[in-house]
């Protein structure tokens, strides 16, 4: 057209607002197929609390329990087990808890809300790999010599200790996460809830 | 070549003549047949090398006909049946069982995967040995560059739908990978699991691109692969252009038709090739835990991990990329770091025709420089694909790193140690080595 000298240059402008306005149509046309890609309501709606019995949970045993679709663990920690975080404050990253991993209730030494009971998500926070028990010191697990008892994540091999702090210089950048929990009664905790009825 | 004009066919006067011209009059029939196959000149002077182009032509068939017939028995559904197993295990096994054939068709396809792998990793091989990606040929480059990528994207998305233990957590990691990005990365993360765990939003999806979305950009990707090819017209183990020297009739001199010679060719690569993949189909289709990881035999499991997980062994060399970033830079987090170097350690060979700067294509004319560089960036390569197989241990972390610097070491500085080599002078016509 350039080459025969004279450009309608109406015409044109004519074909430029048209490719926007289609081009404007044609991004507005993609929010539907995203939005279609994000969780659904069932799926936003599957959250729902989780009660559990501890009666049966012995001194040194632990149970898990499936919340929003994953792992949580309930360990009851004898005295040696809670003995072994305050040996560790040195060898965690975040001793204290001052990363927003836990509801301020179990912001403590022991991450809890009762000493002993400990209420963790059971998914590492480097890529949400489920941690293996290594409660057994040294070397009954395959850990080195000073292992002193917690979890192992076999991805990428972060540790943790029974209070779900992980060690230092591992790949997982914080320590796992305490969910929202209530103590129903001495024998029941709610997951999911932080006060009853809440 | 594959541009040129060719004349519309004229019929003998025969039925099926009569038939081909008013094809031909309507469809470009004869002009594709000759561009692409009959008239197509490639060098006389192909090796071995040559055959795992249309080897993986080959497999891409394999897997498209047997994806076909697993679809018609396969159900995407993470929900669990009577029998309290996940109803998409449940119909792999089903498959494995009870469908007449479909072991056979499901093996065929698992090993397909890892067969497709095998090959195309030889056909980039073969690249860097000639210098198959230097100039014309980037486009064609670029086009396998992308084929790569979404050949990665279906193997990870089809390696979830047996909903085995080894899917389920892979998928959780890789999908978590994501999450390492800044800003966007937790958001971005939920989108492509579409919940806020891998669950069965997560495998319809994974279902659905790996059954349409990305075979069809797969097709359409090796379709622009091989036009941009028979454009420039192929390469050869010499690295020179046959069309430089062309007889009377605009031939190349050292060129012969695609059909038959090369086809014929190919017929034995082919025989050849199906030898050793039954080899692997009928006697280890599990191919020693490398091909289908014992794990993935017990249905996924949400609350547990498996003690030792592993990707296949495909990706594990950008595996062990990933896993030997451990540093923080800049304020962000090593695992970011890693996502993307193990994103830069695959997208980084479509660079490749822009950081070689040597002379010469081929490695027959390149000197002890780029000799070297190869056979440590291969050795490095096995080294990191091994490890990636490996628990991580302090060794492994150590070694990984040494050769994720090669690795791109290799890349990186490549545009000054390609230019350095003694180079051999390279001859006018092919040679028949």
């Amino acid at each position: 057209m350039s080459k025969q000298g004279k450009m309608d240059c109406g015409r044109r402008r004519l074909i430029v607002a048209t490719a926007a306005v289609g081009g404007v149509g044609a991004i507005a046309a993609l929010v539907p197929f995203v939005s279609s890609l994000l969780p659904s309501e069932r799926a936003k709606a599957a959250g729902a609390p989780v009660e559990v019995d501890i009666s049966k949970l012995e001194p040194g045993q632990m149970m898990t329990v499936e919340w929003r679709g994953k792992p949580v663990w309930i360990i009851n920690r004898t005295k040696e087990m809670l003995e072994t975080l305050t040996k560790l404050a040195d060898a965690v990253a975040d001793p204290k808890s001052e990363k927003n991993m836990q509801p301020a209730y179990a912001q403590n030494d022991t991450r809890s809300i009762k000493p002993e009971m400990m209420v963790v998500v059971g998914i590492c926070t480097h890529l949400g790999c489920s941690p293996s028990s290594k409660f057994k010191s040294g070397a009954d697990e395959g850990m080195p010599g000073d292992w002193l008892g917690g979890f192992l994540c076999p991805c990428h091999g972060s540790t943790f200790d029974f209070a779900g702090r992980v060690y230092k210089s591992k790949p997982a950048p914080t320590n796992l996460e305490v969910p929202p929990h209530v103590y129903l009664s001495d024998t029941r905790i709610m997951i999911g809830e932080d006060k009853k009825g809440a | 070549m594959a541009g040129g004009n060719f004349e519309k066919y004229k019929s003998d006067g025969s039925l099926p003549g009569n038939l081909l011209e008013w094809v031909d009059a309507r469809f470009p029939a004869t002009s594709m047949w000759k561009g692409h196959l009959s008239e197509y000149y490639c060098p006389k002077n192909f090796n071995f090398w040559y055959f795992f182009g249309s080897l993986a032509l080959l497999v891409l068939v394999i897997q498209i006909v047997t994806g076909i017939f697993l679809t018609m028995h396969y159900k995407p559904d993470a929900a669990l049946n009577a029998s309290g197993v996940p109803i998409a295990f449940a119909s792999v096994e089903y498959i494995m069982r009870d469908v007449p054939g479909g072991w056979l068709i499901r093996y065929m396809h698992s090993t397909g995967a890892s067969a497709f792998f095998i090959v195309v990793y030889l056909h980039m091989f073969r690249g860097l040995l000639y210098g198959s990606y230097r100039k014309p040929r980037e486009l064609t480059w670029l086009f396998g560059v992308g084929i790569f990528l979404v050949l990665m994207g279906e193997a990870f998305f089809g390696y979830l739908l047996p909903w085995g233990q080894m899917s389920y957590w892979g998928a959780q990691v890789i999908v978590n990978l994501f999450g390492a990005i800044p800003v966007i990365g937790n958001d971005l993360s939920i989108l492509i699991r579409g919940d806020f765990v891998v669950g069965d939003a997560t495998l319809n999806r994974f279902f659905s691109f790996h059954v349409i979305a990305f075979p069809l950009v797969l097709v359409g990707l090796v379709a622009a692969h091989v036009l941009a090819l028979h454009e420039t017209g192929s390469n050869n183990p010499d690295g020179i252009e046959i069309k430089a020297n062309k007889d009377a009739n605009g031939i190349p001199l050292d060129g012969i038709p695609f059909h038959p010679y090369y086809t014929v060719k190919d017929i034995v690569g082919v025989v050849v090739f199906l030898m050793v993949f039954s080899l692997v189909l009928f006697f280890a289709p599990e191919g020693a835990g490398y091909f289908l990881e014992t794990p993935n035999f017990y249905p996924a499991d949400p609350l547990k991990t498996p003690n030792h997980i592993a990707p296949v062994w495909y990706f594990t060399p950008y595996y062990s990329i990933l896993r030997a970033i451990v540093w923080n830079f800049f304020g962000l987090d090593a695992k970011f770091w890693g996502v993307v170097a193990m994103g830069a350690s695959v997208v980084i060979f479509a660079f490749l025709p822009w950081l070689d700067r040597s002379p010469v294509k081929s490695i027959r004319y390149r000197g002890p420089i780029y000799k070297t560089m190869l056979t440590l960036f291969v050795i490095c390569f096995f080294i990191l694909g091994y490890l990636g197989t490996l628990s991580p241990s302090p060794m492994g972390e150590l070694v990984s790193q040494v050769c994720t610097v090669f690795y791109f070491g290799f890349f990186l500085g490549m545009p000054w140690w390609s230019r350095m080599d003694k180079f051999k002078p390279v001859p006018e016509r092919v040679t028949m080595k």
